[in-house]
């Protein structure tokens, strides 16, 4: 009894006390971890409910497997090019006033851009150099040069890559600002105290504290851009070039027989391929972390 | 040394406007192409701003602005009122549960949006069974979407001051629970609160693929409709759209630097 008297009031509390957090994982669990289980597991689920492993076998049919490379692609070129834009344009930040109205505007801007993407953008290039934009019928009257001469590119792959690059650049402005801002002034001119010329103070100092920043900051824009959905859906109405894509059709077209769950095990590959890369991102945020902290 | 300085400097203005001009001709020139689209029809905008005459000749665009911003308030209620007293009380009580909430709320980044939807359709058959199929119980995704933007800038606020000393200063004067989340630590992570409702806010009007795919409607699905019947007016309202969450988030950037300043300044 007496021992049961003592353990009592220490048990009870730590009770309550994880009482308090039910709301939230109830909450969690329903509408984040079920649907994810429901992913994983349909996508080993046969027609009949039974385990089965024809839906991840139907990933390597052709044509998922074009999508997956189309998507591939698309990312990784749409996460190269902002990378590179989007670092030149952080460099130029930095080098003004800081805190100034320029960098303000910008960085607000870009936060719009990076994130409010989605339809108004596809609708924004369609505005622009759709068949009737501004820049497509411009070119057109002033300089008679048809922008679709060789077919309407903006609906395929290179559409895709160029819409996309504009809301890479301003995500990776948001993302590389902050280790721009660590590299301090005082190592420059330590390098140039000591001789070191501009080019040497790139390679060997700046590039390298950059390097994993950099890195880390593209493949968080591969990852951005592959499971980017709204703005292809927008702007692609006929095939399903990429992945996204091909799990709309999975979802809202008529199911073909010994395929119900093809859409799932399409969403497991893309969780797979976005997890990857996550990782490796967290990986080398540590790296920066270290030296940028 | 003045001399190699000030070279360089003059460089990096020539760069640095280098690239701002250019990269600027990139990002005006579209939303430059809106205006010009959006403006070949004398009507569009005029009726854009004329509420009653816009709900009656585009009744799915205005249910759908209407939808988003209920949708809005309300995942941010919800989303405040799940994930705050919740981080304070792990902060307060079970900080070995610290690990596994962050890690929950980060989780949706690498869960694209598609790939929930996939999952979320079996769990929304059922809450269409309970609640009906009304777009506001979208609300429930939502905030899992914002789950890792929230639960960011609450922690960050929450990291900024020190809410052990603060709770137990307020236990000891005889405080219950509620009191010291809701009148002590509360009050100290307003900005923190503000801006996570404001990012919250800004993802909800901007959402489109569950709406579209779940068969409700929002802003940007109703958007993507009027697409297909009215070029000019779906690009006058995306417009639109992007220059109004474009003023949300400099609001917020605004009220970011004053919480820095007051922070210095005390």
């Amino acid at each position: 009894m007496a021992d049961q008297a003592v353990a009592a009031p220490r048990r009870k509390p730590r009770g309550t006390a994880l009482l308090g957090t039910v709301p939230f994982f109830a909450y969690v669990v329903i509408f984040l971890i079920i649907p994810t289980l429901v992913v994983v597991i349909g996508a080993f689920a046969g027609d009949d409910g039974g385990v089965s492993f024809a839906n991840v076998k139907a990933l390597t049919n052709g044509y998922i497997l074009d999508a997956f490379g189309r998507s591939i692609t698309l990312s990784a070129v749409s996460a190269v090019i902002g990378a590179i834009l989007g670092a030149l344009l952080a460099y130029a930040l930095v080098t003004s006033k800081a805190g100034g109205t320029l960098r303000r505007v910008v960085t607000s801007a870009a936060g719009v851009l990076a994130q409010f993407g989605g339809v108004t953008l596809a609708f924004a290039f369609l505005a622009t150099i759709g068949l009737s934009g501004f820049v497509t019928v411009w070119l057109q009257d002033h300089l008679s040069i048809d922008l679709y001469a060789n077919g309407v590119w903006l609906f395929e792959l290179p559409g895709l890559i160029l819409v996309y690059t504009y809301f890479q650049i301003p995500l990776m402005l948001i993302v590389f600002l902050p280790a721009l801002d660590g590299i301090r002034p005082q190592w420059r001119e330590a390098a140039e105290s000591l001789g070191g010329t501009t080019w040497q103070y790139w390679t060997r100092v700046a590039g390298p504290l950059l390097a994993p920043a950099f890195l880390g900051s593209t493949l968080l824009l591969f990852a951005n851009a592959f499971s980017a959905y709204a703005t292809a859906a927008a702007l692609v109405s006929q095939g399903s070039p990429i992945i996204p894509l091909q799990i709309r059709g999975a979802l809202t077209s008529e199911v073909v027989l010994g395929q119900q769950n093809l859409g799932k095990a399409m969403a497991l590959g893309m969780v797979i391929v976005v997890a990857v890369v996550m990782a490796l991102y967290a990986l080398l945020e540590r790296r920066t972390a270290k030296w940028l902290g | 040394m003045a001399g190699v300085i000030a070279r360089r400097h003059r460089k990096q203005r020539i760069f640095r406007w280098a690239v701002l001009v250019v990269l600027g001709i990139f990002f005006l020139l579209p939303l430059a192409a809106m205006v010009e689209f959006s403006t070949r029809n004398a009507e569009t905008w005029p009726l854009l701003v004329n509420w009653p005459k816009l709900s009656d000749t585009y009744p799915d665009l205005a249910e759908g602005i209407v939808s988003s911003l209920e949708q809005a308030a309300l995942t941010a209620v919800l989303m405040l009122v799940l994930l705050v007293p919740t981080a304070i009380w792990v902060r307060l009580r079970l900080p070995k549960l610290r690990r596994l909430v962050e890690f929950l709320c980060l989780l949706p980044l690498t869960i694209p949006a598609i790939v929930l939807v996939v999952g979320l359709a079996p769990v929304y058959a059922w809450v269409t069974y309970f609640l009906g199929g009304s777009s506001l119980t979208l609300v429930f995704a939502y905030t899992i979407l914002v789950l890792p933007y929230a639960y960011r800038a609450i922690d960050a606020g929450l990291s900024g001051i020190d809410v052990k000393t603060l709770a137990e200063a307020a236990r000891s004067l005889g405080a219950s629970w509620t009191t010291v989340i809701l009148r002590v630590v509360l009050p100290n992570i307003r900005s923190a609160v503000l801006s996570a409702a404001f990012l919250t806010v800004a993802l909800v009007l901007g959402e489109f693929t569950i709406a579209s795919l779940l068969n409700r409607t929002n802003l940007q699905v109703s958007i993507e409709l009027l697409g297909k019947s009215s070029a000019t007016m779906s690009v006058a309202v995306s417009l639109a759209a992007l220059l109004l969450a474009f003023v949300l988030l400099l609001l917020l950037s605004l009220a970011g630097d004053r919480r820095r300043s007051t922070k210095e300044n005390s």
